[in-house]
């Protein structure tokens, strides 16, 4: 049952690479968001405390 | 009174915390309907009485690819409100799409070629509809060479801007390029008038991927332009207040918070 599932009717090769890669780029996606609004957060943050370290 | 909520967006504190209260809400909705997407399309969904199973990628194709195409219209129109009324949220949110449109531009070509081998016998095809989404990723890929390119932020964006106009001419191609010219691909399933070409078992299953991978861009494109929104503010009490750093001891830094508010884009 679950391996007729897996066989996708003889396309596995074909089907299981094709959820595998969105399923990758969509975890890619959130990772890179993230790590791009943390960095543009630590950016903003240095730049508030040396601006008012000159003040 | 009408162009109220125009400016309210234009305004950065306004969109960025507007930006970090939706996020939730679009990653909660995405995952949700994703989730009932796959089970439907992989489980309930009845086997194609042509491709068989095969033709289930069309659960992870045909939402990679309308992303593809509406994230570019979203980056353009974003891009154009930068550049019309110098908006700077605008060209944050331009700026968010490009890396999320190319990515699942990238994924629908790969997901295409490999529904292309079982269907057509070939990976690939110079087809007008496999060429023109090629041509959609490597706008997307000039557009972040810009970018990158361009030292100064504001310059980038104007720049940028100019090339994602010229390009949406390319979207309407895409969806088009099936009608207008014989084409290997299968004609549009969902975006035409008329009743659904498939089964409602099928077709249900299809348009909550197509949700749900709308709201995940939702998602994504929210986060990412919060931090460009922050790239482009210099100065305004609200960054040190989102940012959670102690009330500034600077006289001058202390203006209240109508007047951070009221500055609808910076120049």
């Amino acid at each position: 049952m679950m391996l007729q599932f897996l066989r996708m009717g003889g396309y596995a090769l074909y089907v299981w690479p094709s959820y595998a890669l969105t399923l990758l780029v969509v975890l890619l996606n959130i990772f890179w968001a993230r790590r791009s609004l943390r960095a543009a957060q630590t950016e903003a943050r240095r730049r508030q405390l040396t601006t008012r370290g000159q003040a | 009174m009408a162009w109220v909520w125009f400016h309210r967006f234009g305004s950065p504190p306004y969109f960025y915390r507007l930006a970090t209260r939706l996020v939730p809400w679009f990653a909660w909705l995405a995952v949700l309907l994703c989730l009932a997407g796959l089970y439907g399309g992989l489980v309930l969904a009845p086997r194609d009485y042509q491709q068989g199973d095969g033709f289930r990628i069309i659960y992870v194709h045909a939402p990679a690819a309308w992303l593809s195409l509406m994230v570019y219209t979203v980056m353009a129109a974003s891009a154009a409100v930068g550049l019309i009324w110098r908006m700077n949220v605008a060209h944050a949110v331009a700026a968010s799409c490009a890396p999320i449109g190319a990515s699942f531009t990238a994924v629908a070509l790969a997901t295409g070629m490999l529904w292309g081998r079982p269907m057509w016998g070939t990976y690939w095809e110079w087809d007008p509809r496999l060429t023109s989404e090629l041509l959609l990723l490597f706008l997307y890929l000039g557009y972040m060479g810009l970018r990158g390119a361009v030292d100064e932020l504001a310059r980038a964006d104007r720049a940028s801007a100019v090339l994602a106009i010229v390009g949406v001419v390319n979207v309407p191609i895409i969806h088009y390029s099936v009608i207008w010219w014989n084409s290997l691909h299968q004609a549009p399933s969902v975006m035409h008038f008329g009743r659904p070409t498939m089964p409602a078992t099928m077709y249900v299953p299809l348009l909550m991927m197509l949700a749900g991978f709308s709201c995940l861009f939702g998602a994504l494109l929210l986060t990412r332009a919060r931090g460009e929104v922050l790239r482009r503010e210099r100065t305004g009490r609200w960054i040190a207040e989102t940012l959670g750093l102690p009330a500034s001891q600077d006289p001058n830094a202390a203006v209240g918070p109508a007047a951070s508010d009221s500055r609808t884009a910076s120049v």
